[in-house]
């Protein structure tokens, strides 16, 4: 019992030197067929890769299911480490620059430089890192919506608010008319959301100045994000307990949640979480800042990287072009794993409705033109980092009265010196 | 003893160690070796870290136990860990022991019954037992608030700064209560009986009995409960892992241990996360050691 601390510490370790061991298998040549292992986590796309399979007998991909989103990116440092890392991996946006400053995914701007012309340029830039090189291909995108219960706003008799002035309004007199109600809640359990939210006000966290990074987390843009959402916080205006929790799942089915600020695949949420509230939601474009400029942010979205330690980069590259471009593969995705395909043409090709939104037949419609008005971002190398940050200073900020912005402080002072301390060269 | 020819009996104990030698060095001492080897290290970029070859890992002798000692979050981790402690190893023997004193009352019914109801909860895996918890916790899905609504009383949340502290104390009680009571019962059943009739036959009540002879008598199996107890706080992990995406209130570094694998999964820093392994491990080791030492000479009496 004493030295099970000891014991955890070694299982690690032996882990590690394991992995270490065994790296380093031996070259594959080419004369047979090339078997390619794609680690991804969006549903059913092992059928969209049956396609691929079908039509190419020389490679043949293998889907595994290992992990999602940043458990992915710490399965995939340890593969790397150990010199076994699939030849393929689903990645997040804003996971690609710790991948590729840990050496872990290829530059791939041989194979897939051609598939530029087939993404929106603000997409394009989080694969390109905003330099020569192409580290991914996207494949799905997460543009920001407004989504609300299109009943209980007509019950209460409240306008879809068009700018964030008008947000707070509604929230204050939902308030009035249905005390036990909220039109949102500000999560600490999410600094994707927030990300998204900074996005849209102009925010920008990193920048490259040659050899340099910039880190300004807490700029002006997300200083005045920050403010807008303490004030409601303060007000009452808005509910304060994190998403994704019973609690909100609850909420959000018995209407004490009336809106959501989400992204384009909260229908496949709402789905799960809320199935008794089945076409009674409605989207509308995010309330803005500027109604003359209107803006939208991203919460998530995905890419499909090759790895540097892969035997078969040309092949690999190959297929994530095939995958997130060829229409026949994106309407596999859109279709089977319910994604919203990142690639232009394949958003103006949708036209049925998510299932969850009957009532809203244009949905697709208006999400593409809702995509256009994406900002771009520039992530930076310790995004897990900054989010860690966000999730402990915005849960005590809010449990401390609710000011946001000294966690604004904190979030930029653990970025800064996590990346001081790992050697990065910080200015500015 | 002198071999009779041959190599074969020499080599014969060797053989019969061996696997135990293999295990505990492959399995215990080189991981343990490995960790410090690695906590002596960092990664190292140059200029933007992206691209081919730009992390090297260096070697900075001492300076990650350094970070780690001056860690503030890691110190108000540690912090948060005796105040958990403080509520937790009380509580839950103090229940475990009057649990296994009234199991040991010669007038108590339903004894089997009671003791697997008491030592059930300890067979619900940690995860599954801190997800129902805060099921119950959630202000919005709490029966115990569903109920005071019903009583126009205010409704109570656990999961707030305060309540925090209690609400994580609660599993761990809930959870292992059981299992201590089960160590104190078997103790108190290996207590020569006659010593109670001497005991009735002096006058003693029930009460002086429990008080004047069970509980000194229990003394050993109560150093030892408590040791394993203080030694479970200090690794508290699952449960406020569990929670904290239920809440504001709880960090994702809330302990020290929460911080190891934040700083070896979250921020991929498996060099300080392997330095401050080594620091809890060895913090552990001198509290078990010093707490052995003090209660030594009281709990175990003449056993050397």
């Amino acid at each position: 019992m004493r030295l099970d601390i000891a014991k955890k510490a070694a299982a690690l370790g032996l882990g590690l030197a394991l992995l270490a061991g065994c790296g380093g298998g031996t070259e594959q040549t080419t004369d047979g067929p090339v078997e390619l292992s794609f680690w991804a986590w969006a549903p059913d796309i092992d059928k969209v890769v049956d396609k691929w399979n079908a039509s190419h007998p020389d490679v043949k991909v293998v889907v595994s299911k290992q992990a999602q989103g940043d458990e992915l990116v710490t399965k995939l440092l340890t593969a790397a480490k150990g010199g076994n890392p699939p030849d393929l991996a689903q990645v997040e946006f804003q996971s690609l620059p710790t991948l590729v400053s840990n050496d872990v995914v290829a530059d791939i701007s041989e194979g897939a430089a051609v598939a530029k012309d087939k993404f929106a340029p603000g997409v394009w830039d989080q694969v390109t890192l905003g330099g020569s090189g192409v580290y991914a291909v996207p494949q799905d995108s997460g543009p920001m919506m407004f989504y609300y219960r299109a009943d209980l706003f007509a019950e209460y008799g409240l306008k879809v608010p068009t700018t964030w002035d008008e947000y707070a309004q509604t929230a204050r007199d939902l308030r009035a008319k249905a005390p036990d109600k909220f039109l949102g809640t500000f999560s600490s359990n999410d600094p994707g959301w927030f990300a998204g939210l900074v996005q849209q006000a102009g925010g920008s966290w990193w920048s490259v100045d040659g050899d340099t990074w910039k880190v300004t987390v807490d700029d002006a843009a997300t200083k005045k994000v920050a403010q807008y959402w303490s004030g409601l916080i303060r007000e009452g205006a808005i509910d304060k307990s994190p998403m994704y929790t019973p609690e909100w799942n609850k909420a959000l089915n018995d209407g004490t949640q009336v809106g959501w600020l989400s992204a384009v695949w909260a229908p496949g949420v709402l789905k799960g979480n809320a199935e008794s509230t089945l076409g009674k939601w409605a989207m509308a474009p995010m309330p803005q800042w500027d109604a003359a400029e209107p803006r939208t942010g991203s919460w998530g979205g995905s890419t499909t990287a090759v790895t540097a330690g892969s035997k078969h980069q040309k092949a690999a590259t190959e297929f994530a072009v095939w995958l997130n471009t060829d229409p026949a593969a994106v309407e596999g995705l859109v279709t089977q794993s319910a994604i919203y395909p990142a690639a232009t043409s394949a958003q103006e090709a949708l036209t049925n409705p998510p299932a969850f939104f009957p009532n809203q037949p244009d949905f697709y419609t208006k999400a593409a033109e809702i995509a256009a008005t994406s900002s771009g971002f520039t992530w930076g190398p310790n995004v897990n980092v900054t989010y860690t940050a966000y999730r402990n200073a915005i849960g005590e900020a809010i449990s401390g009265g609710g000011d946001l912005v000294p966690a604004l402080a904190k979030m930029q002072g653990a970025t800064v010196d996590d990346m001081k301390a790992n050697g990065f060269k910080v200015g500015g | 003893m002198t071999g009779r020819g041959g190599t074969a009996p020499k080599l014969a104990p060797y053989a019969f160690v061996a696997p135990a030698v293999v295990l505990f060095v492959l399995v215990f001492a080189l991981p343990i070796a490995y960790t410090v080897y690695l906590s002596l290290f960092r990664t190292e970029v140059k200029g933007l870290g992206l691209g081919r070859g730009s992390r090297s890992e260096v070697f900075v002798g001492l300076d990650n136990y350094v970070r780690a000692l001056t860690d503030a979050e890691l110190g108000a981790g540690a912090v948060r860990v005796v105040a958990y402690g403080a509520i937790l190893v009380p509580t839950m023997l103090g229940l475990a022991l009057v649990f296994a004193l009234l199991l040991d009352e010669d007038r108590v019914r339903a004894r089997g019954f009671s003791r697997i109801a008491i030592f059930l909860p300890y067979a619900i895996p940690v995860v599954i037992a801190s997800l129902l918890w805060g099921f119950l916790y959630l202000p919005g899905t709490s029966p115990l608030n569903q109920l005071l609504d019903a009583l126009s009383l205010p409704g109570v949340n656990l999961l707030s700064p305060a309540g925090i502290y209690f609400a994580v104390a609660n599993i761990a009680v809930w959870g292992g209560v059981g299992y201590n009571m089960v160590v104190l019962y078997t103790a108190l059943r290996s207590i020569p009986r006659d010593l109670y009739e001497a005991a009735r036959i002096d006058g003693c009540t029930p009460w002086q009995v429990a008080v004047r002879i069970k509980i000194p008598l229990l003394a050993p199996a109560l150093v030892l409960t408590s040791l394993f107890s203080i030694i479970a706080t200090l690794q508290v992990f699952v449960e406020p892992t569990t929670l904290a995406p239920l809440t504001n209130s709880l960090s994702l570094t809330w302990t020290p241990l929460m911080k190891v694998y934040q700083d070896a999964f979250g921020r991929g820093d498996i060099y300080s996360a392997a330095a401050t392994s080594v620091l809890i491990a060895a913090a552990m080791f001198a509290l078990s050691f010093v707490l052995l030492r003090v209660t030594r000479s009281r709990a175990f009496g003449g056993e050397r």
